[in-house]
């Protein structure tokens, strides 16, 4: 395989009014490093009517609009004038590393009314609650994608030992801050949201707030580490936020 | 100057043309289901299309002026009266102070817009005024508009209309509307089955082509729970081969998915920003507004266009819309 033919990045509309810029078919380091580039690329010089840049774990969502390019299009369909530009705005495009990312370690207060269904997965893993907590708390997470929720991330490598379906019933109210986890991945409700993972914990951290810039406090690309606080610290902590 | 809600009606939410920039922070893009129906009602109060109103959604409200304010109404027919007078659509309409409009029931379509000259001035939350209602987001603190409320309405700098307002203000009835109206085509509402069209989509040739035939061939009814972030079609279920590797990735308004019971859903206006389920079509955006004006229950079939052909129409309605503009602007002084 050449290397030397620039990123191996496929294109694909998504209706008339986006496209998806593909950098692989599965999720591993090269692609995910890939998206990343990518979307830092168009970030810096987006081509016009370009509205959102959606990152995912192995595609880049672009929405733009479709009259923007008028006079460069000269008859030409705005999709095939929109990835002309985007092909010579990528085509010398390297993957970044994506352990180049921001780290966030984020407190956690694991189990109790914290975590309601800690003792109900570790039954399921047939593994302790102590030892569910540890196995969750050494690893290091990747944010490969947003989507669900504001301020939701994907959080990657979940040791296998912890990787259950989602519940069969979904809560209709979880907690803000709730730390969950379903099918390979661990993530935080960010907002007070309806949803099926499995309540783990729960973090003070404030993971999306409209009045911030930027309002989320994950992004593509980051990692995430856990770190266990007791319950004490939790609530001393939350406190400290309402009073803001 | 302010609306004030006398009744709230079933949801009535401010909407603006959508939040826009913030999808990768997972935020939805929410505004108008019907955003071409703003911005025609915007049009012709002389505010940006961009600027906020109300959404009507089945059963409207009754509003309330503080002070003489130049409205239009676009998209369903909500039966918007006056006292026991109907309120034309489409048009101009200036409200004397204290003029209390009020909406029934959707005869026609089921979202209506309600603009005011100046815009609904509620705080702008991440660069929008729509509501999000499942966060919490813009709007009136997040959430739907109810009875009680005060809506603020932006200060206009040059009135327009002056002699329809001159007309109004002497007229028992408490507003006045010209003979003119803006040409959109509402007829269209009323087709059944609605007939949208579409582009096929990245999993289209997964499907076996009976099912393909069965989608462009046969008809679907909008489900009961459907709502501002999708429809749920009915009637007709297609078989779409079993897949686990599927990741999320972006979805678009319009996006019409395939979930594992075969029953298609259409992504709306408060779509989260990535999805899933196969993607076997999209709507083409000229048809969203038709879209956004079915209601649970409503037939409607599907027709396959080109993307060139999707985005030619988009490109020839943006025309109509700036030829309408100008148009409007022609009787603004009148």
């Amino acid at each position: 395989m050449a290397e030397s033919d620039g990123p191996h990045l496929s294109f694909a509309p998504l209706g008339d009014r986006a496209l998806l810029i593909e950098a692989g078919d599965k999720v591993d380091p090269a692609t995910t490093g890939l998206v990343a580039a990518v979307t830092a690329r168009i970030s810096n010089s987006p081509p016009p009517g370009i509205t959102d840049i959606v990152p995912a774990f192995c595609s880049v969502a672009l929405h733009y609009d479709p009259d923007a390019l008028g006079e460069e299009a000269e008859g030409a369909a705005p999709y095939d004038a929109m990835v002309a530009r985007l092909q010579s705005l990528l085509f010398d495009l390297e993957a970044i590393s994506p352990f180049e990312g921001r780290t966030f370690d984020i407190p956690v207060v694991y189990g109790g009314e914290h975590g309601e269904d800690l003792a109900a997965l570790a039954q399921a893993c047939g593994l302790s609650e102590d030892r569910v907590i540890e196995i969750h708390s050494a690893q290091t997470y990747f944010a490969f994608s947003t989507g669900f929720a504001p301020g939701f991330a994907y959080l990657g490598n979940l040791d296998p030992q912890l990787r259950q379906p989602r519940r069969d019933k979904p809560r209709v109210r979880v907690p803000s801050g709730s730390v969950a986890v379903a099918n390979g991945f661990t993530g935080i409700y960010p907002l007070e949201l309806p949803g099926g993972w499995h309540l783990i914990g729960r973090t003070p951290w404030s993971l999306f707030d409209a009045g911030r810039n930027p309002p989320a406090l994950l992004e593509a690309g980051d990692r995430v580490r856990f770190r266990r606080i007791a319950a004490a610290e939790f609530d001393a902590a939350a406190r400290a936020q309402s009073w803001r | 100057m302010a609306l004030n809600v006398r009744r709230a009606g079933v949801l009535t939410t401010v909407q603006d043309l959508g939040r826009h920039g913030y999808q990768r922070h997972g935020v939805p893009v929410a505004g108008a289901m019907d955003a071409y129906a703003l911005r025609v009602a915007n049009t012709i109060v002389g505010n940006e299309p961009g600027d906020a109103g109300l959404e009507l959604t089945l059963e409207g409200p009754a509003i309330e002026f503080e002070e003489d304010a130049l409205i239009a109404i676009s998209g369903a027919d909500l039966g918007a009266h006056v006292a026991d007078t109907p309120v034309p659509m489409l048009r101009p309409v200036w409200m004397a102070a204290g003029a209390q409009l009020e909406f029934g029931a959707a005869r026609k379509g089921s979202r209506a817009y309600l603009a005011t000259a100046g815009g609904v001035d509620v705080p702008r939350v991440l660069g929008s005024r729509s509501t999000y209602l499942r966060a919490g987001l813009g709007g009136i603190e997040g959430r739907a508009v109810r009875r009680g409320d005060r809506l603020p309405v932006g200060a206009v700098a040059a009135p327009c209309y002056p002699k329809l307002k001159a007309v109004a203000l002497a007229s028992k009835s408490r507003f006045a509307a010209p003979h003119w109206a803006a040409s959109v085509h509402p007829e269209k509402m009323e087709r059944s089955p609605q007939v949208l069209r579409f582009v096929p989509g990245r999993y289209w040739e997964w499907l076996p082509a009976e099912s393909r035939t069965r989608f462009m061939g046969s008809e679907f009814r909008v489900g009961p729970e459907s709502d501002r972030m999708g429809y749920r079609l009915l009637d007709t279920r297609l078989d779409m081969p079993k897949r686990e590797d599927l990741l999320s990735e972006g979805v678009a308004f319009g996006t019409i998915q395939l979930p594992p019971d075969g029953n298609p859903i259409v992504l709306m206006a408060d779509r989260q920003v990535t999805g899933g389920y196969p993607r076997i079509g999209d709507l083409a955006s000229v048809d969203l507004g038709l879209a956004a004006q079915l209601k649970p229950g409503d037939r409607l079939r599907f027709e396959r266009v080109s993307l060139t052909q999707a985005q030619q129409l988009w490109v020839t309605q943006e025309r109509a819309y700036a030829e309408l503009r100008e148009a409007v602007r022609g009787h603004m002084n009148e």
